[in-house]
Order: structure tokens, then sequence, then C-alpha cells
């Protein structure tokens, strides 16, 4: 096999790397002038991402301390400790991390990447998105012109690309839109969970409509992909979660923050049971969240934005190896 | 056969669907920002030759496909088979008119063809790119035109019509581009 000689440059152009730096700067700046504290968390921890759809890379460390021969698990976002600085009574944070989840790779999956993650206090998931678009747009003010920030519910999404109400469908009813759209389901999907269908349907057919020239946010989540959202009472209850994109491209993840330690401590319960029906590997839950949980969480709203996928979008480009200097064939 | 996750899919790879064999053209991972991640993948029936889409949930295996290319000599046709015979092995096998197809119409006997075997047994036969052919058949043309514009169609001893210069006669060995059909010059035998 014949050997690329090639392969130890950088895949990205060295512009898109000058690109990285300045967004950064100004990603810094933007957050300077309101008042948010940058701050650095551990890449290590004890506990894992307990997520059934998230794969953490662990590794054992072996040293003096406390934490002899125990496994370590590379986080998979830096929520957890960043929620341990804010019931810590740090306010309002921010931070870069590079974050790594095993199992993801393609044009726009890379298992290491950087997260730019901050969180309000005092902000609900509503005005968080305000900031998010703000952020965005200035970061891509002098690269793309966008049109008015869009907001639309997850049902709305819904309605408007599959033509049915994702709250109340079946999977019998998903199961007939995607033979309709010409989606053939692929092997082994469940005949008892609705999530993956409407996954399938996301990805498939919306996710591409979304964010057309302009920044579509998506919010109100079933109650069933909450993650670590805050439940809104109602018929049905929603998440109040959001989601941005751009040009089809997903790039960043939202909640009106869960407080509540007991509701946290159920849902890790349920993520690891469902870990477990599906095979895969336990991942210890994050006690010392629950402990920060229990001391009292400032009401707030956190975001999570890829920041390469920003970049990738800034710069012009199809995939992350664009704006990477090593992707993961490289690395 | 091996069986393939998701995460070993590539394009060039062959893998079953429904009881067929396909190469993978394309794979794409998606995942929605939370929740269950998918490979899309474009896959071309070998049999057919159609591309069509499927989806896997990520992690998920297909079965590979026992599909090889050789390079066989093409010996003689039968009137039903077209037999070939590996140079090496001197082993000889038989295609029939599925596997063959198009390709018939540029069988010389002893070129080297190549042979997409699915389970040991011929799935698809591709000629050589160059064939060199003797015609058998063409209108005489005008004397001294040698413009070469127009040409005229003439019938190849492999059975093939390809269009020629005016200048080419019946009885010419010509060489013939098969991924086009296109006449390239004229051979002196």
């Amino acid at each position: 096999m014949a050997i690329d000689t090639d392969a130890w440059r950088p895949s990205a152009p060295l512009a898109h790397l000058r690109l990285r730096a300045e967004l950064l700067n100004r990603t810094r700046a933007f957050f300077a002038a309101r008042g948010v504290l940058e701050v650095d968390t551990p890449a290590l921890s004890c506990a894992g991402a307990t997520d059934p759809h998230l794969a953490s890379f662990d590794t054992v460390y072996h040293g003096p301390g406390p934490r002899h021969g125990q496994r370590l698990y590379l986080h998979t976002s830096p929520e957890f400790p960043m929620k341990r600085l804010l019931a810590a009574g740090s306010g309002c944070i921010w931070q870069l991390a590079k974050v790594f989840r095993d199992g993801e790779a393609g044009r726009r999956h890379n298992p290491e990447f950087s997260l730019l993650e901050w969180y309000r206090v005092g902000f609900d998931h509503r005005r968080l998105m305000d900031e998010v678009a703000e952020l965005v747009t200035a970061l891509l003010a002098d690269r793309r012109a966008l049109g008015e920030p869009e907001r639309l519910s997850y049902a709305g999404a819904f309605v408007r690309h599959c033509g049915f109400d994702p709250h109340r469908a079946g999977v019998r009813t998903l199961r007939a839109v995607c033979r309709e759209r010409g989606i053939e389901p692929p092997p082994g999907m469940p005949e008892d969970a609705r999530d993956p269908w409407l996954d399938l349907l996301l990805t498939h057919l919306i996710e591409p409509e979304l964010g057309r020239g302009r920044l579509t946010f998506v919010y109100d989540y079933p109650a069933s992909q909450a993650a670590l959202a805050r439940l809104r009472p109602g018929d049905p209850p929603l998440g109040e979660r959001f989601e941005l994109y751009l040009e089809g491209v997903e790039l960043a993840n939202g909640f009106h923050e869960l407080g509540d330690a007991d509701e946290q401590r159920a849902r890790f319960g349920a993520e690891r049971a469902a870990r477990a029906v599906a095979g895969l590997a336990d991942v210890p839950a994050d006690e010392a969240l629950l402990q920060a949980l229990a001391a009292g969480l400032p009401a707030c709203a956190g975001v999570a934005l890829g920041f390469d996928r920003l970049l990738m979008l800034a710069a012009g480009a199809g995939s992350l190896a664009a704006v990477m200097s090593f992707p993961i064939d490289r690395a | 056969m091996a069986t393939y996750s998701t995460n070993e899919f590539k394009s060039g790879l062959k893998i079953m669907l429904d009881g067929d064999p396909y190469a993978i053209v394309e794979n794409e991972f998606v995942k929605p920002g939370k929740g269950q991640a998918f490979n899309r993948v474009k896959v071309r029936n070998l049999k057919t030759g159609r591309t069509i889409e499927r989806t896997f949930k990520s992690g998920d295996t297909a079965e590979g496909a026992d599909v090889m290319d050789v390079e066989m000599q093409y010996l003689y046709n039968d009137g039903e088979f077209w037999h070939f015979m590996d140079q090496q092995s001197f082993e000889q096998i038989s295609a029939d008119a599925n596997a063959v197809g198009d390709s018939g119409k540029w069988m010389k006997e002893n070129d080297i063809c190549q042979i997409t075997l699915w389970n040991g047994v011929p799935l698809t036969v591709n000629p050589p790119n160059f064939i060199v052919a003797k015609i058998v058949e063409t209108d005489p043309g005008l004397k001294g035109d040698t413009s070469g514009g127009g040409g005229k169609p003439a019938t190849l001893e492999t059975g093939a019509v390809v269009r020629v210069p005016l200048f080419v006669q019946t009885g010419e060995v010509v060489k013939v581009d098969t991924r086009t059909g296109e006449y390239v010059s004229r051979v002196k035998e």
C-alpha cells in the first residue's frame, strides 16, 4: 500500500487556522464585555456520560493520591464541573473546552472537538437563545449574510416538514411517514419506542432544511428528549431545551437547566438502565454534580456550541477537516 | 463471511442486503444533537448496477459479500454460455447472458476480461478497455475522402457496431474503446 507522504500536513489551510484564532479572540471579547467569567475545568473525571447515545473514552490513572488505579473518563462536555462552579457561587461562566466522544467521525464529527459552553445565571432558555443569536451573528458578520433568526418549536418543525404532530404520533404513524418519504427504516428499529423514529425523520428530512440563510432555533423538546433540561408541566409536558441550526448543520444545544437533584438522580438512573438494556458498559453517575444540585444550583440556562462547526460555516467549508489542524485520521 | 460494523463502512466495501451483493459508494455519519446516530449509505447493487440509499443504526453490522474481481481469458461462446479460463490455474468457468449483458458484443477470443465473482459465480463481465477487431461489414464510402467528418457505421467481428471514418473499409482491423464505444485508430496487421 502506498504511503501518503503528505499525511504529516494539517488538513486545514493556514487561513482557516488564522480564522480560528480570530474568532476565538472575538468570542473572548464578547464574554468579557458581558462580565462572563472564563473558567477551566478538568477533562478527566471519575464520572462519565450516562447518556446511552454518548460514548466516553476512558483510561486508568496510575500514580500517587486517592485516584490511584481508578478508571477516569474523558469528558464529553464540561457541563457537570461547570454546574459545580455555578453552585459554588461563580456567577455567569464560559469556557472553550476540548471534549471527547468515542464512535463519532464523519464530515461533521470528529471524536475530539472544541465545545464553547456557557451558563447565564437568571436566564431561561428563551433569553439564552437571544444571546446565542447575538454571538453567532457577531462572529459570522463579515463572512455570511444572515436573515432574521427564526424560532420553531420541535412540534412546528415536524408539522412543517413531515406533516404530523411528533408529540402524539405513534410508532405506526412514524413508520408510515418513513415509507411515504422513501426512507427505508434501518434494521432493528424498535416497535415500542418513538424516539429513534423521531431521530430518523429529524436527521433525514428535517435537519437538512433547517437554518437556510438564517439561524433556526428549535425549542420545546419531548420530555423523553429533555436530557438535562427542566420540564415544563402541560399536556404534553415539554423539555425546555433548544437546538440551533445553520445551513442544515446542528450548531448548539441549550437547556433551561434542571436544578432538582432528585430528578437528576432519577434521570441518571433511567439512562444507566437504558445502557444495560442496550448492552452498553455501565458508567458511574456524577455524584459530585448531585451534591452540588442538592446544595443549590442558581436558576440558569446553559448552552454548548460546536466551535469547529461554526468555523466550518464561517469558512464556507463542507467538512470539519477543512478547519481542524489534524482531524482523527491525522492525529 | 465476515460481518462489518458501521464503523468499518467505507466506499468500496461489499456487503449483503436483501440477499443481493452491494458495494458501498458513500457513507455518511449523522446524529441529531442528542439521540440515535445513523449511517446513511449509498450502495450500488452489483447485479443490477442500481444505486439506492440505506440507513443503519450506528454500531449495527452488515454481512460481508463474497465478491472478488479476477482477470480471465475469454475462450468461446457455445450459444448459451460464455466460457473463460484462469490463466494461472487453467480452471474454466462459464458466464450466462445476465452476467455478460452488453459486454457480449465486445468479446473477442483470447482477450483478457475482468470478471466479478460472487460466491465463485460470475456476476458481471467487463471487456478490456480497448479491443482490436476486424470490420466484417461497412459501406464502401467515397474514394478519396480522408476528412474523417461524419463517419459511417461498421460492424465488428465481435458483433458491436461502431462509427468509423469514411476511409475505413471492410476487412480492415481497428482499435476501439469499449468504455465509450468509439473508434480509436486503424491497426496494421
